[in-house]
């Protein structure tokens, strides 16, 4: 299939600087680092957590818990979507009593981030669950909002907005906006990682 | 990578691509059994009918827990005291199934080829959990799972499987399994439990001189004596075949330090197996292998009953 013409909307600097101000809304947001972990959603999510985590050591001197979820196997559109991935939900610390701030790249319907708090909660007893996307398009299915955003992309519903990172893609960060070919799905990146 | 199946019953329609996708899957798994919750709602709604027309518990067991963790509902259905002894023909208990509108049926029967007539006649995913003296595809998943789990690259992997292998439906999977995945396979057996015509599994060698091949295996891979389908006399005792095909204390020093050992289960304790190598800390995987027997079959319920596409969604 032919690769569709895409716009971009944030360059790698720019998703820099939104990562950098994100980190400070979260530490001003919760008064500092205080029993704060970061959970990225599989794929991209987890990149962008780990982004966070640094950017947090650098601000705080505080390195926060990191882990990685994987909710494939709480979709409810999973006959549809189902995706052979090879990397699982990874979270070697409790979260029971701690404050989790989920990571995703793009919120759209909201559903992933519906099977993501399913997820967590099958986990553990957070305190609480924030949510931080790096863009946030629109077009939201269920009453979700993201606490911190790096950028509102307003989008409509046969676009797609997807954001391609250097150390997963091999290409230059970038946030990008395309109309969906015909008979297309409407969805965020494929993934391209491999085992 | 897409999963093109609908069901798993002959393991020779498999890749390697398909079972290394499998594989993997199962190993997604074990976050969900390590939890405190060991549930997630992937299959919320669907209806699995276990049909075991012949005595099981270790599989039937796995079977259900998968289905269970999974969140589907499971519905036992056959044994001694059913439709068949009724007399009712197999297509009419399965449009009976097929009237409950069931997403799934797992088929353990004495006979070969009731599963793939189950899914012919059903149209529904089957899964074979064992089909009389033919195929056990789950088992070999579940082998694999554990030898790969250990380490092992399957590539050039000695093999030898020791036993009964005639009457043996493991072995009917489990050798073009580990020949799909590049494999060498050594059968060892008497004489007497030989299949008639080995080459037809796809071995590599066939032998009786166990302490003969010992040396050079990765993997010891030990069948079960089944008394229950020992017709005749295919040794004299069962002394004396644990003598000359037992894995015992005796035999350690001639299996390479590395080597593991595999049982499907249950073991005949002092036939086939003596308590120092089913319970060796080191070379015994046979626990192991019953862990991998839910990652593996959650795998294949998640498989068969998810349908395939390429990405996800925000």
């Amino acid at each position: 299939m032919e690769e569709p013409k895409a716009f971009e909307c944030m360059n790698s600097e720019g998703i820099d600087r939104a990562m950098t101000r994100m980190a400070h809304q979260i530490l001003e947001a919760n008064k500092g680092a205080d029993g704060l972990v970061l959970v990225g959603i599989l794929t991209r999510g987890d990149e962008l957590a780990k982004k966070l985590e640094r950017r947090i050591l650098d601000i705080e001197g505080i390195e926060l818990p990191l882990g990685v979820l994987d909710i494939s196997f709480y979709r409810d559109d999973f006959a549809t979507h189902f995706s052979p991935e090879v990397l699982s939900t990874d979270i070697p610390f409790s979260i029971d009593g701690k404050t989790v701030v989920l990571v995703d790249d793009v919120l759209y319907t909201g559903r992933t981030i519906r099977a993501a708090l399913d997820a967590l909660m099958d986990i553990g007893r957070p305190k609480a669950v924030q949510l931080a996307v790096l863009v946030d398009r629109g077009h939201r299915e269920l009453p979700i909002r993201a606490d911190f955003v790096g950028k509102n992309v307003p989008s409509s519903e046969s676009q797609n907005v997807r954001l391609l990172l250097e150390e997963v893609d091999g290409v230059p960060s970038v946030v990008e906006v395309y109309d969906v070919p015909e008979g297309g799905r409407v969805g965020s990146a494929p993934i391209r990682r491999e085992a | 990578m897409a999963f093109a199946h609908k069901n798993l019953i002959d393991i020779t329609e498999y890749s390697r691509d398909d079972i290394m996708l499998l594989l993997q899957t199962a190993r997604r798994f074990k976050e969900v059994n390590e939890r405190r919750i060991k549930q997630v709602p992937t299959l919320k709604g669907a209806t699995v009918v276990n049909m075991f027309n012949e005595p099981s518990t270790r599989t039937r067991s796995s079977f259900e827990i998968a289905e269970k963790r999974l969140s589907a509902n499971s519905l036992n259905f056959g044994g001694s005291s059913t439709s068949t002894v009724k007399g009712e023909s197999l297509s009419d208990t399965v449009e009976t199934l097929c009237a409950y509108k069931i997403d799934l049926i797992v088929v353990r029967d004495a006979h070969a080829g009731v599963p793939r007539k189950i899914a012919d006649l059903s149209g529904v995913p089957v899964i074979d959990a064992g089909d009389g003296k033919h195929q056990h595809p789950t088992q070999a998943l579940l082998d694999l799972y554990s030898i790969w789990e250990r380490g092992c690259d399957f590539d050039g992997l000695n093999v030898g499987i020791v036993g009964d292998v005639a009457h043996s439906r493991v072995a009917g999977s489990l050798v073009p399994a580990l020949k799909t995945m590049g494999s060498n396979v050594t059968l060892v057996a008497p004489p007497t439990l030989l299949p008639a015509r080995p080459d037809v599994l796809g071995a590599d060698a066939v032998t009786s001189d166990l302490d003969g091949v010992l040396g050079g295996l990765d993997v010891v891979y030990m069948l079960r004596v089944q008394r229950e389908r020992l017709e005749g006399a295919p040794f004299p005792s069962l002394r004396e075949y644990s003598r000359l095909f037992g894995l015992t204390k005796a035999r350690d020093a001639l299996m390479r330090p590395d080597a593991i050992v595999c049982h499907p289960g249950p073991i005949n304790r002092g036939v086939e197996l003596d308590s120092f190598m089913a319970d060796h800390p080191e070379r015994s995987v046979i626990l192991d292998q019953v862990y991998a027997g839910i990652l593996v079959r959650m795998a294949a319920l998640y498989l068969l009953i998810g349908g395939a596409n390429d990405g996800i969604d925000a």
